[in-house]
């Protein structure tokens, strides 16, 4: 057994083992933490496949940013586990029944699916090592996947503009601080000096 | 105006000028000193550890007339008096301060007629356990004869201020 | 596979003396990089301690040993012989990983450093996303000791710093991106290679004036911009909110104590000097003597890098010193309202000049 097999039957063991912890634990946020695992071992996977540049994308993006958030909102939540407990029995036979139907679907995908011969071809082709990794992806990904690229950004631009014109509202009424305003600020323009002579008020 | 303002926080004119001042105090010379090798200046209005003097034919000053404990704002001077064996004469039975409860104001110094009960320069009287910060009568007159010449030295120089 | 068994150990054990390879294994200079960065951290930590005190005029740490010498040995030996207290309510398991896991992502991020040419532990095509990537996963030992440690001051310490560190990652990684922009390349050998190679120096035709070369001059705003980032992402002053001690005590640390404190602390300042490091690489011209004449030639690379490290990191502690605590709210709207539009923008700029003037680096591993 080569060191790479090793390796690779080692993370895909951690990574079955750990996505199952993911639905399996009870504390939500050892499921998240089991989540990241999962991710990190996929990493791992794709590093022994050679893709460097996705394997670090995949934990810059997933773990290092989305995760993060995850985590967040699980940590924040006020689960009870005995209400969460109680319905498991009820909802068991449905879940079971969707879940054989869900694996039935996939097998009859993945017995019927046809590869194209020019794509097995395209698999068989090894990795040409004299450029590297991220810049063989670019090369495809901004020439023959351009357009894909651009409107998969733009969509996320469009939903990020979205999730800012719903949440974010300026009420009137509400003092709101301007930092160019109070940096702008000096003693001349805003500090006035009185001399007040004793016995007599400001006013007078 | 806003322009300059812009240029201004561009080029952190702020923080160069912050940066300029802190390499000013960088270099300059230190505010601390070695303390237990060194030692800083000490006013002799300076109030630390409480002493009972004696006159310099070595008679204890005190006379047990109980200013000190009637001002002493924190209750912590307990005073018994009553005649001396050998001659007579009035002098302390008792005299304890609680230095723990003390709060080294001076009220008794001021208070003392005979300057007898003074606060000395010493403040290094740092103790292992609480019941040695209870002082009695012959730890205050030791006291005296251990910080007599400063003490002595003190009250001379403040005298004219008096 | 025998061979490939063979040539693993060799890599991992070679000792040129035993005949059983002709370098010097990875685990004999992984341990020498280990042993230098943590002693170097300990005088790190002394530096940043007594840089403060010298602003203050005070003197900071001098009892142990000459000039204070020891104070971080003996403070190590403080932490390790103190008794550790779990919480009751923790999560044990947890609260014990979470600063493992922060003093051993600091630690990891290390091997793709170069420390002069060709001295990396791993010189890999995309170090500066690996660091990326794990400086990012630094989050994780806050969030979990935060969380494990089922206080609300930890708790509460745990979500700013989280929020806090994605925020400046993302600026971070913007000008990152306009320094890749120049090299053309992820490998952190390359960035320093291309920042001798290419610059104002060579366009003024003084090729021998290195300093000028530098990513600093040409990326100015960037620069400035990538030190700021770093200090909030390092979550040093004035962007410590996390442990804001006024407030929440130690932040996240308030429950840690002894040996897990310490580790903390550890990972912590490897990160800043990780974080100085990377500073050096990106801007300032990595191994590179400032000055390609004479006397400066002949003091070798890794210790000009060295010197680099030491100038930002007396930039980071110097600032510690004379900027006030940004409030939670400044410190939002100085990363995405201030950093993100000039990165995004100088992206911009950057491109649009290497695509007009096809200026940039056209070397290296491609």
């Amino acid at each position: 057994m080569s060191l790479t097999l090793f390796f690779f039957y080692l993370f895909s063991t951690i990574l079955v083992a750990s996505a199952f912890m993911v639905i399996s634990s009870r504390n939500p946020v050892h499921s998240v933490l089991f989540l990241i695992l999962t991710f990190v071992n996929a990493a791992g996977l794709f590093l022994l496949a050679g893709a460097e540049f996705l394997a670090l994308i995949l934990i810059l993006v997933y773990v290092g940013a989305v995760a993060v958030l995850f985590l967040f909102v699980v940590m924040m939540l006020d689960i009870d586990f005995a209400e969460l407990k109680k319905g498991i029995l009820q909802y068991m036979p449905i879940g079971v029944l969707i879940g054989i139907v869900l694996f039935l679907e996939l097998a009859l995908v993945a017995g019927t699916w046809v590869v194209l011969p020019e794509v097995v071809a395209g698999s068989a082709m090894p990795i040409d090592d004299t450029i590297s990794n991220t810049r063989a992806l670019g090369q495809v990904l901004y020439t023959r996947y351009v357009y894909l690229f651009q409107g998969a950004a733009i969509i996320l631009l469009i939903a990020m503009i979205g999730a800012i014109v719903l949440t974010l509202h300026h009420r009137k009424n509400v003092k709101r601080q301007d930092i160019a305003d109070q940096v702008a600020r000096d003693p001349k323009t805003a500090v006035e000096i009185v001399k007040i002579k004793s016995g007599q008020g400001l006013e007078s | 105006m806003r322009f300059l303002q812009f240029l201004n926080s561009l080029l952190l004119k702020e923080f160069i000028e912050a940066f300029i001042l802190s390499m000013k105090y960088f270099f300059a010379p230190k505010a601390t000193i070695y303390y237990p090798f060194e030692k800083g200046y000490l006013s002799p209005r300076f109030r630390g550890e409480h002493a009972l003097r004696r006159y310099p034919n070595g008679e204890e000053r005190c006379i047990a007339c109980k200013l000190c404990e009637a001002i002493c704002p924190a209750q912590a001077i307990v005073i018994e008096a009553a005649p001396r064996q050998e001659d007579g004469t009035r002098r302390t039975l008792r005299y304890d301060i609680d230095m723990t409860k003390c709060i080294y104001c001076g009220f008794c110094q001021e208070a003392c007629p005979v300057d007898a009960i003074v606060e000395g320069p010493n403040f290094e009287y740092a103790t292992e356990t609480r019941e040695e910060l209870f002082y009695d009568k012959a730890k205050l007159l030791d006291n005296g004869d251990r910080w007599e010449q400063e003490i002595a030295q003190n009250l001379s120089l403040d005298a004219p201020y008096r | 596979m025998m061979e490939f068994i063979v040539s693993a150990l060799d890599y991992l054990l070679g000792i040129p003396f035993l005949g059983w390879g002709e370098h010097i294994g990875f685990i004999y200079k992984g341990l020498l990089m280990l042993v230098a960065l943590l002693v170097f951290v300990a005088y790190f930590l002394l530096a940043d301690r007594k840089i403060w005190a010298a602003v203050q005029m005070r003197r900071g740490p001098n009892v142990v040993g000459i000039f204070g010498l020891f104070q971080s040995f003996a403070d190590l030996l403080k932490f390790v012989f103190k008794e550790p207290v779990i919480p009751a309510s923790s999560n044990k398991f947890v609260f014990l990983l979470a600063p493992f896991v922060t003093v051993v992502l600091a630690l990891a991020a290390w091997v793709v450093i170069p420390l002069d040419y060709g001295w990396a532990l791993s010189n890999i095509n995309v170090g500066i996303l690996y660091i990326f990537a794990i400086s990012s996963l630094g989050i994780y030992g806050i969030i979990m000791g935060g969380w494990a440690s089922n206080s609300k001051y930890a708790f509460l310490g745990a979500l700013r710093s989280a929020a806090q560190m994605v925020s400046y990652e993302v600026s971070i990684g913007f000008v990152i991106v306009t320094v890749l922009l120049l090299v053309g390349s992820l490998n952190l050998t390359d960035i320093v290679l291309a920042q001798a190679e290419m610059g104002l120096a060579h366009m003024l035709g003084v090729p021998w004036m290195n300093f000028l070369n530098w990513f600093w001059l040409p990326l100015f705003p960037m620069f400035i911009i990538f030190f700021i980032s770093a200090l909030a992402e390092t979550n040093r002053p004035p962007f410590d909110l996390p442990e804001a001690e006024s407030e929440l005590v130690a932040g996240f640390m308030v429950e840690y104590g002894s040996t897990p404190y310490m580790m903390f602390m550890l990972g912590e300042y490897v990160a800043i000097v990780l974080m100085c490091a990377l500073t050096t690489i990106l801007f300032l011209g990595g191994w590179a003597a400032p000055l390609e004449i004479a006397p400066f030639t002949w003091i070798p690379g890794f210790i000009w890098f060295i010197l680099k490290v030491w100038l930002v990191f007396f930039m980071f502690s110097i600032v510690k010193a004379f900027v006030p605590r940004y409030r939670y709210d400044q410190l939002m709207r100085l990363g995405w309202k201030v950093f993100l539009p000039i990165s995004i923008f100088m992206i911009f700029v950057v491109a649009l000049v290497l695509q007009l003037t096809g200026w940039g680096w056209h070397g290296g591993m491609a």
